[in-house]
């Protein structure tokens, strides 16, 4: 028979007295490190994460216990699924072998889990086999990062060995138990794991350890049995320890992480403090050391695992901009790490380099489009945008913003429009001539109609006048010759249909959407004051804009009683409804949808623009990167204006990618996808073979 | 405190006068910018007015002028290196004072608001002749303008300035740096090319865009230093003889104002190659494109 | 009759073209006599060049003078200007002359009228009563000046390149007149050294004329013909976004709202299809010249003049003209 564990005497030590030595040992010193992980999420910013108690349930069981972010990775989504499954199915086991070590037989619960936990043992220890070999052979570009100064893919093996650890030991433990068994002549023909401690049942694992270990002597076998239960015990111990020094502290931290998310803000910032909703009452503004980010994104550095996911689907470090998420939160966390040790005292805030300039660049902050896309891609639903736009409310307020963007920033508080144009010019598109549209239609039919002198059925709104629509331009519609033309296009397709449109006029300024998002909070409170008592003078039904920023905005950023919608909204509406009549299209181009990054990620309407699309009957085809995937075109409003660093443009990747899908003509139904992406039509010559469209403007070429 | 320094800084000091001694006596040093609140003209066609004599302010927006906004930050930069008081001093009407706040929120620690109806329509000399007056009697180490202002375009203020104070300028300068009761400076010069200088302090320095990057002033910022107290002197309070300032004192008259002629004004040229290019020559050359 | 004083600049030894600019800037005053002032060391070769222009040469000749330093000049000139008490006094509005005119002008208690770009003497009165244009509003408007000289007479600093230069020297025989350069009069600026800026670090935000290319430049090789075009003009190049996309040039060129923003005089657009983004660089309502294959790019709307053509078969005859226009 095989000696129990729980009946030995170890060094004049009786066997359930080592094990709770080893437990409070280990125990207490989980405690200690985490009470220190804690403590710097006490001195952090407050953030109210337990609303909405049934929907956070809901995201933990999809995307933590479901893992439904994983498969978007085939092999590492397959391989952490599995390794995760594992986890959850061992932790009785490893529970269980605990309690062995005060008592012999604890660990007998049935054939059934016994089968369960040894044949995923084996998964589990292929599986890291799997991704060690990943790792070592074929090592997978994500992994590495190119602004990565330390690496941490160590701690991957080391997390790698200690799973593998915990598989074998039990393997040997129970192995050897069943070696013993079969040679004290149980017989031959009995199932050798009858003999298993763990109850019996189908022991792949622990059966091919019996049979490797078969020829061994008994005294070896009981040595190694014995060895085997209490290697994997203290692996088990040293493991729960080293997790929160790690940057595996993920296991502990993933689940409450999803749990506390936020739920998918839908393109909504956090306010600058929770508690403090007056920005002049703020002695700073946004994030300058760690303790002023909140306690929900110091859990987010120590959730991250270092995957690369976020950095792989960000389009800034996709085209070599200095910006790469992932970083932000390793670097994050080495700083949490370092000044928050677990022995020792915190470092003084003053003390330490400064978080950012030093640790984080202006340029990686100013590179960021808020897309989304590194959301998009966690996991663990880790925040980027709101960190970045809280530093760069840091940035602002000391005054460091890059001089390219000064200057529309400024044009925006003295004109309400980032190019510095006349206010007063602001619904000059309405009538402006159709320079525009000949010039840059290029494979349009050219059926403009001259003759109605270029007004598109839009009125400007005097206060006190009422409109069914009333349609936000923002200033990018407002000012750009090319989207203006955009914007004519979509109010002769209202006019078509009959609705009745009009435009705050010259009393419309910026929405504030990017100002905001750049982190001049200051400019957009006034700013939407501006455009809410405009507003607020005039009485409509709906409010539509073309610019998926403003959309946004009004729906998100301001707090209007009427509903905000995107243009492809209304569009989509007007075909279901049959308010439109087309004709018959000879068009036998292919074309594909870019999902602008505001439409799609932040609010969640992928379908409207492909309503219409399929409604005028143009073949399409989808880019491998759509939907929520898709790919940034290199940021709107005032990115424009920013002057970085970069290798490639944004655009001109995705066009790339446009023509890999086989398209011919790329829709999109935003003024800045529009601008960047015909950019890159120009730069990459493919002018001749491809053609950019505003959606409203596909769909007023197709009018009958 | 102030009586002191009135004592160290005699209001015409003798032509070698060189107080380098009292700076580095004194704990820190004293640095006045002399800023202006001009239109910016960049986006806008202008309109002349019916009088022929101004243009139409509708569509105008106002802010620093850009070289005094390089002129502050070099300051403000200077403080924060090596210590410093800055005062920002403008003559205008009311509405100048936003640019004395902006200057106060990018660190500036002083603002002084030189407004009178007397003071209105000077020309470059009088209000060198109100800066002067404004100035002399304070302690000042490092007198910095812009060089020159996006509005009357003259660059003549911060020469007159240092001729009454009778205290050494460089022009255009791209470079600053105080060591020891001597700035080193770079400037620029004719052909594209730099010269550095030195010169001892108190001295007048006109600088040139692009010397640094002018930090934002956010609208918080801005909200910050809104209470901040602004003192405002006026003719008398200067000391000044209404009759020697303002309209009525000007040296040099504006008559009027026009728009430049710009030849047709988009005009496609057309004809055989050489004809094209021959008139395209004519219009270049009229225009000084070589 | 009170004479005319033209203070002239030296550049690396020789004569500044605008010494005789000015020249023909005081001819527009009227018939006095026009006198240069001549301020340096080792003048020999200028004061032989400068007294065939001019009907008299003073001459400051001094080693503290080798370097320019208007501070210095100014003081220097005072005393001089207040003995000769000319009708006007003409400066370079260079960069030496910004700090001149204005020290000078407070010094001799003158009016000054900066940059100006036309002069003449109204009326007959004898203390000289000076009318002027000089552009301000970042050269959006123009505005017309005058003053009413006292004994040291008007001052005016004239802007370079405004008024041409005879073709040849009137061979005035002018007279040379050695000016005391007084030993207690002494420079308040110690010269360090002369930089020259990085030349890869151009500044095109500095630039009077332009040659700005864009995609219709079609090939990196091409791009030597702009070069040569600008050179001939004296001009710096410029391009749009694309070019720098394909990093055929320095992103420091570029102009547009996301790169430098330009205030030229004169704006050659080549291939420039004047999107937007590219024009909003482009500030204080330069002349804009623009030659373009498409006849409805958006350039030809806000062009002074435009050429509907391929530039890369115009831009090397428009270099020919130019060349043979400046000869």
């Amino acid at each position: 028979m095989a000696p129990a564990p729980a009946e030995q005497i170890y060094l004049g030590l009786p066997g359930p007295a080592l094990q709770l030595v080893l437990l409070l040992l280990s125990l207490s010193a989980f405690a200690y490190i985490l009470w220190k992980r804690i403590g710097l999420l006490r001195l952090a910013a407050p953030d109210p994460r337990l609303d909405r108690g049934l929907t956070r349930l809901r995201e933990l069981l999809v995307v933590g216990f479901g893992q439904s972010r994983q498969p978007r990775y085939p092999v590492a989504g397959s391989l952490h699924i599995l390794i995760f499954a594992g986890f959850l199915i061992l932790s009785v086991r490893s529970f269980t072998l605990l309690g062995e070590g005060f008592q012999e037989g604890f660990s007998e619960i049935g054939a059934g889990y016994a089968t369960v936990k040894d044949v995923t043992a084996l998964i589990v220890l292929l599986a890291c086999a799997v991704a060690a070999v990943r790792r070592l052979v074929f090592r997978p570009a994500r992994y590495r990062d190119r602004y990565a100064r330390v690496s941490h893919s160590h701690e991957a093996y080391v997390i790698l060995g200690l799973i593998a650890l915990l598989m074998v030991a039990d393997a040997l433990y129970e192995g050897s138990e069943m070696a013993l068994a079969a040679q004290a002549g149980n017989g031959a023909g009995a199932p050798m794991s009858a003999a298993s401690s763990s109850g019996g049942g189908f022991l792949p694992l622990a059966s091919a350890a019996a049979w490797l270990l078969g020829g061994g002597s008994a005294a070896a076998l009981e040595v190694l049995h014995l060895s085997g239960f209490w290697v994997h015990n203290v692996a088990l111990l040293f493991f729960l320890c080293y997790l929160p020094v790690s940057k595996h502290f993920h296991v502990i931290t993933a689940l409450p992480n999803v749990f506390l998310s936020n739920l998918g803000a839908g393109g909504r910032v956090k306010p600058p403090r929770h508690d403090q909703p007056d920005l002049d009452e703020l002695e700073e503004l946004g994030v300058a050391k760690l303790e002023d980010f909140t306690w929900k994104h110091i859990l987010d550095f120590y959730s991250c695992t270092d995957c690369g996911r976020c950095s792989d689907h960000c389009p800034a470090y996709f085209t070599g901009t200095p910006l790469s998420p992932r970083m932000i939160s390793i670097k994050c966390r080495d700083e949490a790490y370092a000044h928050f040790p677990i022995f020792g005292k915190a470092s003084a805030a003053e003390a330490r380099a400064e978080l950012v300039g030093d640790t984080i660049a202006d340029e990686e902050l100013w590179a960021c489009t808020t897309c989304g896309a590194c959301e998009e891609a966690c996991p663990v639903l880790i925040e980027y945008v709101d960190k970045i736009v809280d530093m760069r409310r840091f940035l602002v307020d000391e005054g460091r913003v890059p001089p390219s963007l000064q200057k529309p920033m400024s044009d925006l508080e003295k004109r309400g429009n980032p190019y510095g144009k006349p206010s007063r010019k602001r619904a000059d598109w309405i009538l402006n001539g159709n320079n525009a549209e000949n010039g840059a239609d290029g494979g349009g039919d050219a059926s403009d109609d001259e003759s109605d002198g270029g007004s598109c059925g839009v009125r400007r709104l005097a206060p006190g006048e009422r409109a069914e629509l009333l349609f936000f331009t923002d200033s990018c519609v407002a000012f750009d010759p090319r989207i203006q033309a955009t914007a004519r296009a979509f109010g002769r397709v209202l006019a078509a249909a009959g609705d009745d449109v009009g435009t705050l006029g010259a009393d419309e300024v910026d929405s504030g959407h990017e100002a905001r998002r750049m982190g001049e909070e200051g400019l957009f409170e006034a700013l939407r004051e501006q455009n809410m008592d405009a507003l607020k003078e005039r009485s409509f039904e709906r409010v539509v804009t073309t610019d998926p920023h403003a959309f946004n905005a009004l729906k998100h950023d301001y707090e209007l009683e009427q509903p905000v919608q995107h243009h492809s909204q209304v569009l989509a509406e007007l075909i279901r409804n049959d308010r439109l009549s087309f004709r018959s299209t000879d068009d036998d181009r292919v074309y594909t949808f870019h999902d602008p990054c505001y439409l799609g990620r932040h609010n969640g309407e992928y379908d409207a623009p492909r309503e219409v699309l399929d409604g005028l009957g143009v073949r399409t085809v989808e880019m491998e990167r759509n939907g929520n995937r898709s790919f940034c075109c290199g940021g709107g409003s005032l990115y424009l204006f920013y002057e970085g660093e970069s290798e490639t443009r944004m655009g001109e990747a995705r066009l790339d990618m446009a023509e890999k899908a086989g398209a011919q003509v790329v829709v999109t139904a935003c003024p800045f996808c529009l601008i960047n992406l015909e950019d890159a039509l120009k730069t990459t010559g493919r002018d001749d073979r491809m053609e950019i469209i505003d959606l409203a403007e596909l769909v007023e070429r197709s009018l009958a | 405190m102030r009586s002191s320094w009135n004592a160290r800084w005699p209001e015409h000091p003798a032509e070698q006068s060189v107080d380098a001694k009292a700076l580095t006596e004194r704990e820190l040093m004293e640095i006045i910018v002399c800023i202006k609140r001009v239109p910016d003209v960049s986006e806008i066609e202008v309109e002349l007015a019916r009088d022929g004599r101004s243009i139409v302010t509708r569509d105008l927006d106002y802010d620093v002028n850009e070289w005094d906004n390089f002129a502050i930050e070099a300051a403000v930069q200077l403080k924060e290196a090596q210590g410093a008081r800055v005062t920002a001093i403008t003559v205008g009407d009311d509405d100048s004072e936003d640019v004395l706040r902006r200057a106060l929120a990018m660190g500036v620690d002083d603002a002084v608001h030189l407004m009178d109806p007397a003071f209105e329509g000077s020309d470059a000399w009088g209000l060198a002749t109100i800066l002067h007056r404004a100035i002399a009697d304070r302690p000042r180490d490092l007198v910095l303008t812009g060089a020159i202002s996006a509005d009357q375009a003259r660059g003549q203020v911060g020469g007159m300035l240092a001729a009454m104070l009778d205290i050494p300028m460089v022009a255009l300068v791209t470079d600053l740096a105080v060591e020891g009761g001597t700035t080193t400076v770079r400037h620029e010069v004719e052909g594209g090319l730099e010269r550095i200088e030195q010169v001892d302090l108190p001295a007048l320095l006109t600088v040139q865009t692009g010397m640094n990057e002018p930090r934002y002033v956010s609208i918080r910022g801005i909200r910050k230093v809104a209470k901040a107290e602004i003192p405002v002197l006026t003719a008398v309070d200067l000391g000044l003889d209404p009759a020697t300032i303002g309209t009525g004192a000007v040296r040099v008259t504006e008559e009027g104002v026009s728009l430049p002629t710009r030849g047709g004004g988009g005009q496609i040229l057309s004809g055989s190659a050489d004809e094209v290019i021959a008139g395209l020559v004519d219009r270049l050359q009229q225009q000084g494109g070589f | 009759m009170r004479k005319i004083l033209v203070v002239v600049e030296r550049s690396r030894g020789a004569l500044d073209e605008t010494a005789f600019e000015l020249h023909s800037a005081a001819k527009e005053l009227g018939e006095p006599a026009v006198a240069a002032v001549l301020m340096g060391e080792d003048l020999a070769a200028p004061k032989a060049e400068l007294v065939r222009w001019f009907d008299e040469v003073h001459v400051f000749e001094d080693p503290r003078l080798a370097q320019p330093d208007g501070d210095f000049q100014a003081r220097l000139l005072a005393p001089f200007v207040q003995r000769e008490q000319p009708l006007a006094t003409l400066v370079p509005h260079t960069n030496t002359g910004m700090e001149l005119a204005p020290m000078l002008a407070a010094r001799v208690d003158a009016p000054l009228i900066a940059d100006a770009v036309t002069m003449e003497v109204a009326g007959e009165t004898a203390g000289g009563h000076v009318r002027a244009l000089r552009m301000v509003l970042a050269g959006k408007v123009q505005a017309r000046v005058s003053a009413t000289g006292g004994p040291c007479g008007v001052i005016l600093s004239v802007r370079p390149g405004a008024f041409t230069p005879l073709d040849r020297p009137p061979e005035a025989g002018g007279t040379v007149h050695s000016e005391a350069v007084p030993a207690d009069v002494s420079p308040r600026r110690r010269f360090v050294e002369t930089v020259t800026p990085d030349p890869s670090a151009v500044d095109i935000s500095q630039a009077e004329v332009l040659v700005a290319v864009g995609r219709g430049i079609e090939d990196e090789e091409n791009l030597d013909e702009v070069r040569s075009l600008a050179e001939a003009m004296g001009a710096e190049v410029a391009c749009t976004r694309p070019v720098v996309d394909k990093k055929w040039l320095e992103k420091s060129r570029q102009v547009g709202t996301s790169g430098v923003t330009v205030k030229p005089r004169v704006y050659l657009a080549l291939g420039i299809s004047g999107s937007f983004q590219h024009m909003g660089g482009i500030k204080g309502g330069p002349f804009i010249a623009a030659i373009n294959k498409d006849p409805a790019a958006p350039i030809f709307d806000v062009a002074d003049v435009g050429v509907v053509g391929d530039i890369l078969d115009l831009v090397p005859l428009l270099e020919e003209k130019i060349r043979e226009r400046k000869t």
